[in-house]
């Protein structure tokens, strides 16, 4: 009797499987090689797989489906704001992770309708606009709900979040496991992975789905896809649900990793970066962007890293701070991908060949 | 089988379609002709659905379709090849041709279906593993009518299928649509090529401003003074 796993894995050609196994163990090593770092590199790798699982979610809204979003981060606020609000002492509750997880992606996914819904008729910028405003509206809100009631702190965010916990296992602070001390960011680490791991299966199943091909049609040509018996207003409002689903539960994750929320962190800019991820690694593709969500998640804090000493080193002080020249060099990055990659560092095959052939 | 009656369409306060009434019997070829911005195409629309009529109304095979949400015509048994052709550029030949199947389960009479429209375009055939969008504009109409056709439909709405085609191709795509004819399906045919609409179809009527000027047998009208003075250009 082989474990299903096991069997799949043999069924694999054989290079392909020794990646897999490499590539997984490599992965479960990585806390343990970046704590010689320090915490801070541990943290961002945890940011990193945060804003892939982020990133995934809006290849569904933005490559499966072809709607442009811009407001992103507000379902990522909602997760994170219902995990602030249900579990620290804002109110004085503190419900236990499955019940706020769901809670948030529920949440979540109510916006995502509320979004859709009136949106159904807009394609590419008018849809980008009005998502724009959307996701700016949320924040907008979220920073002044603390007047006449106090629901949100308003601007000062919510404090001492609790941190997800097993019963009484909890993933912050440090634990003694075999001798070896784990500290909270590599447990979190392994939740992400384990949440990653979970949204790249649903994102390749979803895409050799009926769903999947459904809203290939639409991303393609909605009228055609009409007038195949698609119901294209399902189907959209479906991938801006799903879509916001994940980014409430990647929310939640956030503030309970964080212990803190303010909704200065839900700005248009991270919008943005996301969509930036999505696009720059090549939309719908997943492998593709996962690789841009690393790129643009990782590089800019390697940057915040670099910057200091190479200047100390050339100059023998700092001329520019790391936060601007970090957008500068961001920005630049981003120009470059566009002016010769336009259609991704990784596309898909199909998409490459699309870009190739089609000048023929 | 399809009964319009005084069917209007507006686009804002712009009347396309002024209260036309016609009809479409079983196993017919009909040929909707007329200039550009007649509202042949608003009228195709308004029958498939993809754009809600401002009065009137649709009857298919006895049952009003008026209102009925776009994405459930095809099951009604109406297949719209729209105009400019339609086809989802970033899939292949055949993964357009499964996607005209989309809302069936038989996937034996599917496959077999595929045959059938693989025999009418051995072109596609041969280029069913490439991208749709980089197929010519004739091979576009083919395969836009081949995924209808996948759909199984009792009617067939064309929306000019010769608009941009060189006219070699125009002849094997309209020599595949008479075959489709012959082998029993109903057809309703919008051209502006009229010459070639009322060769090919039985009926036919003639649209101007919105409104129906003409109808009647296409042979008929082939050879009508007034119809050949303003569409066949004499």
């Amino acid at each position: 009797m082989k474990h299903p796993l096991l069997h799949w894995l043999l069924r694999l050609p054989r290079h392909t499987a020794f990646l897999a196994v490499v590539g997984s163990a490599l992965l479960l090593a990585l806390p343990f090689v970046a704590i010689l770092g320090g915490q801070a590199w541990v943290r961002i790798l945890d940011l990193a797989i945060l804003y892939v699982f982020l990133a995934l979610g809006l290849n569904i809204v933005v490559g499966f489906a072809g709607l442009l979003d811009l407001g992103y981060i507000a379902f990522y606020a909602v997760g994170a704001y219902t995990w602030a609000l249900l579990a620290s002492p804002h109110f004085g509750l503190h419900l236990p992770f499955w019940v706020i997880l769901p809670t948030g992606a529920l949440l979540a996914c109510l916006f995502g309708v509320l979004l859709g819904a009136p949106t159904l008729r807009l394609r590419g910028d008018y849809l980008a606009i009005v998502t724009l405003g959307f996701g700016e509206i949320i924040r907008i809100f979220l920073n002044n709900l603390n007047a006449p009631v106090n629901i949100t702190n308003g601007p000062q965010g919510i404090t001492l979040i609790d941190p997800v916990k097993f019963g009484a296992f909890s993933l912050s602070g440090r634990t003694e496991v075999f001798g070896y001390t784990l500290m909270g960011p590599q447990k979190y680490y392994f939740l992400l992975l384990a949440l990653c791991v979970l949204v790249v299966f649903i994102n390749y199943r979803l895409q050799h789905s009926r769903i999947g091909r459904a809203w290939q049609a639409i991303r393609e040509d909605e009228i055609a896809a009409k007038a195949v018996g698609i119901n294209t207003r399902n189907m959209k409002l479906l991938a801006f649900a799903m879509g916001a689903s994940f980014g409430g539960i990647a929310g939640g994750v956030y503030a309970a990793m964080q212990g803190f929320v303010s909704p200065e962190s839900f700005s248009l800019m991270e919008s943005i970066m996301i969509l930036a991820m999505v696009v720059l690694g090549g939309m719908g593709h997943i492998p593709g962007v996962i690789l841009g969500a690393l790129l643009l998640a990782i590089l800019p804090e390697a940057l915040r890293f670099g910057v200091v000493p190479i200047q100390q080193a050339l100059f023998g002080k700092v001329l520019a701070d790391p936060e601007s020249l970090r957008m500068l060099i961001f920005g630049l990055a981003l120009v470059l991908v566009m002016r010769f990659k336009p259609q991704g560092l990784w596309p898909s095959p199909e998409r490459q060949r699309e870009l190739t052939e089609g000048k023929s | 089988m399809l009964e319009i009656t005084g069917l209007n369409v507006a686009y804002g306060g712009i009347q396309a379609v002024r209260s036309i009434t016609f009809h479409v019997n079983e196993g017919e070829m009909v040929a909707l002709i007329g200039a550009n911005g007649a509202g042949k195409t608003s009228t195709l629309k308004a029958i498939a659905r993809v754009l809600d009529a401002a009065g009137g109304d649709v009857h298919f095979a006895g049952q009003d379709i008026t209102r009925l949400p776009a994405h459930e015509v095809l099951g009604r048994g109406i297949a719209l090849v729209p105009e400019g052709r339609g086809v989802f550029p970033r899939l292949t030949v055949a993964e357009n041709l499964a996607m005209g199947a989309f809302i069936r389960k038989d996937k034996a009479q599917i496959a077999q279906d595929l045959e059938q429209v693989y025999g009418h375009f051995p072109r596609l055939k041969e280029r069913a593993g490439q991208l749709a969008g980089t197929l010519s504009g004739g091979e576009q109409q083919m395969l836009a009518i081949g995924r209808a056709l996948m759909g199984r439909p009792k009617l067939l709405l064309l929306d000019e299928p010769s608009m941009g085609l060189a006219p070699l191709m125009v002849q094997k795509i309209f020599e595949v649509i008479q075959t489709v004819a012959r082998q029993g399906m109903t057809i309703l045919l919008v051209e502006q090529n009229a010459k070639l609409a009322l060769e090919v179809s039985q009926r036919a009527y003639v649209m101007e401003s919105g409104s129906i000027s003409h109808t009647g047998d296409s042979a008929q009208l082939l050879t009508d003074p007034r119809v050949r003075a303003a569409y066949l250009g004499e």
